[in-house]
């Protein structure tokens, strides 16, 4: 993929621990949230992250933008570490990596006005004077499809769609070049998560975006994004184009969790769903493969030793029978 | 077939400080035995609401009932004594699944003291008498035993592991699928004859979800206990339903089996819905507008503001119920007849 370019984003050996304490603050364990994991995502393209509920999708999302920092391992971003910068050289960087959660509309101060929340980002990141900001912001607003008018109103006064509109235009008046967007569909109604999305893709084309983007939801991935890497307690298990990948998985999970996902119009999967039991706790990590534990394939192998990501069938999959 | 349950006309209005919400406008539905009927709509279109005043749960200061019934068995359970609904009929005949597992428990008690406090009250041995005479009324050893060797066998079948066990634990040690099989439990316990499903994998993940989606369409099929299941996932809808009923701003659009409501909707709401699911392709269609406030709403057909064959007729009076096919209906004046996507 895009051979020559270079990778704006480069995730090597990436891991994230958090301490278990107990009621007297002693370490107890780790929660071993993002373990060893490398990634590159490349300029101009959406990646999708998908994963169950506590496979560390949303840690990596938030180690990259240095909300926590990393326990050891690398993040390169547009050729530059970033995983361990001071604070201060760490601030110039959002500029260009956003972070949009699951619902941008709410992180709006309701005592501000919508256009005291545009111009913050301006102010703290840029040294544009005031008629230049306006313009910036103006063509912003245009860009989401909200009216002029709209500035002088109070969140509260806005729609919930509209709210939204509003929190992505300010995080895209710094014109960022990557933004990691979580779960941002999740708990939307399909008609309105539809819109959302084709808001995503048009302000992509308008500013050349890099999206990863974090998601639960797998018709959601597949329709939005080019490549896809699937996530399982913390390491990727699978990597590659997102079509190949629907189409014929490779990995026994990517394979499990494609089936459990309900085709509108075709046979009840549930008919035919074999995956039990549920993720083991990221404290407790299984030895060898950490999917061995629900793998319909297991052997003897899995135990014993983690099988890496390697190259099959043009993606990577991380399994000793891929 | 005579129904279950039979709606008809419910109207149900909230009192709001922004004005009176017209919740539920006119709604029918009906509901056989033994059967799995979806209720589908977008957040807001009183698809809870519905399941609340079917249950006559609704908070009471701020809902008025405007109008129609909620027949179940032949009686009209708005018109029914409340004390002899509450004894024969909530958490007994019909019983709920509701939407969130990790609110829906107590935290300080365990799973044994919450599960055998149902049973001493709806257990399919209790007898009747009003609750409220007898609150300090004795659990009869016998009973107990009997209900206690019933929960360890409905939680064997919902697949709790080591049900004696699990029993003792709080439910902050079980994971947001355990519980859920723990409220299906719960909800089959009584032995109803129907069950109000209120987005009960919502909060989970596909995974679980479809675990817990084949397990309850089981267990209510080999029961034969009907269920209404709201959910605004369409994707839910087809894995588990017989029948679907999509409503919008709190009314009724169209009631298809569900080969039929999937393959040929013939509303052109429900033809919207459908087509904004994302497809493989990567095609996404939106609708365009926005749902109505239920304060002023659209008159006659709620949907007609952003419909794209609406007419004068549909502003004028709500589209009476046709009949296209048997069990397939639908209130518009301009039903699409073509398979979906036919319409590009």
């Amino acid at each position: 993929m895009n051979a020559g370019a270079a990778p704006l984003l480069e995730i090597v050996d990436l891991v994230r621990y958090f301490p278990v304490r107990n009621a007297f603050g002693r370490r107890t364990g780790w929660i071993r949230a993002v373990d060893g994991l490398s990634l590159a995502v490349w300029p101009g393209e959406t990646l999708g992250l998908v994963g169950e509920s506590g496979c560390g999708k949303s840690t990596l999302g938030k180690t990259v933008m240095g909300i926590y920092t990393p326990t050891a391992g690398d993040i390169r971003f547009a050729g530059r570490e970033i995983g361990h910068l001071p604070a201060r050289a760490r601030r110039a960087v959002a500029r260009d990596l956003q972070y949009v959660y699951q619902d941008p509309g709410a992180s709006l101060d309701p005592r501000w006005k919508v256009v005291h929340s545009l111009h913050e980002p301006l102010k703290i990141h840029t040294r544009l004077s005031r008629p230049e900001r306006e313009r910036e912001v103006g063509a912003i607003l245009a860009a989401v499809g909200l009216p002029d008018a709209h500035l002088d109103l109070y969140p509260h006064e806005l729609s919930g769609g509209q709210q939204r509109r509003v929190g992505l235009a300010r995080i895209l008046t710094l014109r960022p070049r990557m933004v990691i967007l979580d779960e941002p569909t999740s708990g939307l109604d399909v008609s309105v998560q539809a819109s959302v999305l084709k808001l995503f893709r048009s302000m992509q084309e308008a500013f050349a975006l890099t999206y990863v983007f974090i998601s639960h939801d797998l018709a959601v991935v597949r329709a939005m994004c080019a490549r896809i890497a699937v996530m399982y307690l913390g390491t990727i298990v699978e990597l590659g184009d997102t079509a190949a990948v629907f189409e014929t998985p490779r990995h026994p999970y990517t394979r499990s969790l494609l089936a459990a996902v309900p085709r509108i119009g075709g046979r009840r999967v549930t008919l035919d769903f074999v995956l039990e039991g549920e993720p083991p706790s990221p404290r407790d990590v299984p030895s060898g493969c950490r999917f061995r534990t629900r793998c319909p394939l297991v052997q003897d192998v899995c135990a014993m030793e983690e099988p890496p990501l390697r190259e099959v069938d043009g993606r990577a999959v991380a399994c000793h029978f891929a | 077939m005579p129904e279950l349950l039979s709606v008809r006309g419910l109207s149900v209005d909230f009192v709001t400080d922004g004005g009176v919400a017209q919740v539920l406008d006119g709604i029918s539905l009906d509901v056989g035995p033994g059967e799995v009927v979806g209720l589908v709509g977008e957040s807001g279109c009183g698809k809870t609401t519905l399941a609340r005043a079917i249950l006559g749960i609704l908070p009471t200061g701020a809902t008025r009932i405007r109008g129609g019934e909620v027949r179940f068995k032949g009686a009209d359970l708005l018109r029914e004594d409340p004390g002899a609904v509450n004894d024969r009929v909530r958490g007994r005949a019909i019983t709920f699944i509701p939407q969130d597992p990790y609110t829906s428990f107590s935290p300080v008690f365990s799973v044994q003291t919450q599960i055998m406090d149902l049973m001493k009250w709806k257990s399919p041995r209790a007898g009747h008498g009003g609750a409220a005479r007898s609150s300090f009324r004795r659990y009869p050893r016998e009973r107990r035993r009997a209900d206690r060797d019933a929960v360890l066998e409905t939680l064997r079948a919902v697949q709790i592991p080591e049900p004696t066990r699990a029993l003792r634990r709080l439910p902050h040690e079980f994971s947001g699928g355990q519980r859920q099989r723990l409220m299906i439990a719960m909800a089959l316990l009584p032995q109803p004859d129907l069950i109000i499903a209120d987005e009960p994998t919502t909060a989970l993940d596909v995974t679980i979800q479809a675990q817990i989606l084949r397990l309850l369409r089981t267990l209510v099929k080999e029961r034969g206990v009907s269920v209404l299941f709201t959910t605004h996932d369409l994707g839910t809808a087809h894995e588990i339903c017989d029948r679907v009923v999509v409503m919008y701003a709190g009314q009724e659009m169209e009631a298809a089996p569900a080969d039929a409501f999937f393959a040929r909707p013939a509303h052109p709401y429900t033809r919207r819905l459908l087509a904004s699911v994302p497809s493989p392709g990567g095609e996404i269609r939106d609708i365009p507008g926005d749902v109505p406030s239920l304060i002023a709403p659209p008159p006659g057909c709620r949907f007609h503001p952003r419909c794209e064959y609406a007419t004068a007729e549909c502003r004028e009076g709500r589209p009476p119920p046709r009949v296209l096919a048997p069990g397939h209906g639908v209130r518009c004046h301009h039903p699409v007849d073509a398979p979906m996507g036919a319409d590009g």
